[in-house]
């Protein structure tokens, strides 16, 4: 340590905040594309139209392969959805939820998309559906 | 015109929505810590269960059936709860949320297009159709008279949950509140039913019928607006944005009783830590920091409790602050060898903003860069990925609430999300 300290300017000044200009000044060509600017595409927007009567399900065990629904898949349910004829559906079956094709003609019924398993036809009056299936989406990396 | 909706057996009925086994079974859920009733499934009030119970007494009792029992599951309950409101808010042009499981909706200038009644059940299947919940709809011309016949729907199952109380048909209205007693009206409570009836005033119709001079001379002005209410003139008009809060309080029952002032001091950090979160939610800054804490009313045990409270000279909303005020709080109340059971703590004084002359014997300066960093914790807590706290709080308090029949959070957590079998 000497006698003298020599004032110098700090190697790293303290951070010093500066208002940012948004408009930049023009030195140069501007981006053409700058009035062309939207938000980013939004996976919610395209798979959900009612946030609201929206859940989300886990879908568990095989029965829907022929439509490429696999064990572990995440259904988009609407339960505001009005239950159309051909619709995947998440019915209650035996105090349970299930995922089966919905059919209303000739008379109700649940079936499955996987020809091992047979078609239901639960009592009409006891058919309760939860919600329609709008959507599912299957990870092929990284599940769970 | 008002209407008010309400959910029926709303913490009940959340807990059914996701399990098609209970759809007709009779489910409880019992309060913090799980401690006593707080709400029943219809099947549950068929039983005769009461509500206020404690678990502990029913634990004991038969039943015909088993009785489905659950924690409060807060975090479902808040769910449904902000569904029920977007339900509404699609079918309505103004709603105030009320409380956790009650609107007020305005119904100006729907009249002339539709009846009351019908719009009051298309509410109920638009509710019921996107949440799986039934609600109750009552409607009047005032506050006060749509609470009246949401009362009534509950009470009389042949309006099948929908009322309206209209100028045109006064009889009704008569009617219904000459059946109505007194402490069941909107703002008026068991202590001033009481002393209405020593006035002889047992239902509401009478209530209505008095001269509201008398009823502010006697009372006080809040009773004569109720008074007003129940004649059909609307005094209490909707409140869309609910004012600025002048008190925050953070406060919970242990799941086990505390001696130790280690662990005491974990749970005043972490209400403090809650309490400042909220204050920011608030957009507000305080200059008092109370603390209380007490042990158990009702035990045989000597009773304590005790409060006090520290000044801050720059209003803070700095977790920071708020938890050192509150410890050296507690400092000055805590006596050893008392068994707590409860502790709290309150934020008052409310300023909008931080702003404040500066003493020049200021012992605490105002922390540099405070907002950035409180932003960046309630960012991370509230991005649902990971939480952060101070670690005063400690790591796994055993004094944490009991909730030890706690359902999935349906709809607020990835894992605990409903299954369905394909």
């Amino acid at each position: 340590m000497s006698d003298i300290n020599f004032i110098t300017p700090a190697d790293s000044p303290d951070l010093m905040q500066l208002p940012l200009f948004v408009d930049r000044a023009s030195c140069g060509f501007p981006s053409p594309a700058a009035d062309y600017t939207e938000s980013e595409l939004d996976l919610n927007e395209y798979c959900i139209k009612r946030r609201s009567s929206t859940y989300f399900v886990r879908a568990i065990g095989n029965s829907m392969h022929d439509i490429g629904l696999h064990s572990g898949d995440l259904l988009i349910v609407d339960k505001a959805e009005q239950p159309q004829h051909g619709d995947i559906v998440i019915a209650e079956i035996d105090g349970e939820f299930t995922v089966k094709k919905l059919l209303l003609t000739p008379r109700p019924g649940l079936q499955p998309m996987n020809p091992a398993y047979p078609t239901l036809w639960p009592d009409p009056d006891q058919l309760q559906i939860f919600g329609v299936v709008t959507a599912f989406v299957h990870k092929t990396r990284g599940k769970g | 015109m008002f209407a008010l909706a309400d959910v029926n057996s709303f913490y009940a009925s959340c807990e059914k929505v996701f399990r098609p086994d209970l759809r007709d079974k009779p489910v409880i859920v019992l309060s913090n810590n799980d401690g006593c009733i707080i709400a029943r499934s219809k099947e549950a009030k068929r039983l005769g269960i009461k509500m206020g119970v404690p678990w502990f007494q029913l634990k004991e009792m038969q039943f015909p059936e088993p009785l489905i029992t659950f924690s409060s599951n807060y975090e479902l309950y808040a769910s449904m709860s902000h569904r029920f409101v977007s339900h509404l808010e699609e079918m309505a042009t103004r709603v105030e949320q009320y409380s956790i499981d009650e609107c007020f909706v305005s119904l100006q200038g729907l009249g002339k297009y539709i009846s009351y009644e019908d719009y009051g059940r298309q509410l109920r299947e638009h509710v019921y159709r996107g949440t799986g919940l039934t609600i109750g709809v009552g409607m009047g011309p005032s506050k006060t008279l749509a609470k009246s016949a949401q009362w009534a729907s509950k009470e009389w199952h042949q309006f099948g949950g929908v009322l309206a109380l209209t100028e045109c048909n006064p009889r009704r209205t008569e009617k219904l509140l000459s059946l109505q007693p007194v402490e069941e009206v909107w703002g008026v409570g068991r202590r001033i039913g009481k002393r209405l009836n020593t006035y002889g005033i047992t239902n509401a119709l009478q209530l209505a019928k008095m001269n509201p001079a008398f009823i502010r001379r006697n009372f006080n002005v809040v009773l004569e607006r109720t008074v007003r209410e129940l004649n059909g003139e609307a005094c209490i008009s909707l409140e869309e944005a609910p004012p600025a809060k002048q008190q925050i309080v953070c406060s919970r029952s242990f799941g086990k009783r505390i001696i130790a002032y280690d662990e005491l001091r974990q749970a005043i950090c972490q209400y403090a830590e809650r309490a400042a979160e909220k204050l920011r939610g608030e957009k507000q800054f305080c200059r008092q920091i109370a603390v209380f804490v007490k042990t158990s009313p009702f035990s045989s045990e000597p009773y304590y409790g005790n409060v006090a409270s520290e000044k801050v000279q720059i209003p803070t909303r700095d977790t920071r602050d708020i938890i050192a005020a509150a410890i050296s709080a507690l400092d000055r109340i805590w006596i050893d060898g008392y068994r707590y059971a409860k502790a709290g703590v309150m934020l008052n004084d409310f300023t909008p903003t931080g702003v404040s002359q500066l003493t020049l014997f200021d012992e605490n300066p105002p922390r540099e860069r405070s907002e950035q960093l409180m932003k960046v914790l309630d960012g991370i807590n509230h991005s649902g990925l990971g939480k952060v706290w101070f670690a005063g709080r400690g790591i796994a308090p055993d004094w944490q609430m009991k909730r030890e029949m706690l359902s999935p959070a349906y709809t607020t957590k990835w894992s605990d999300i409903p299954r369905a079998s394909i």
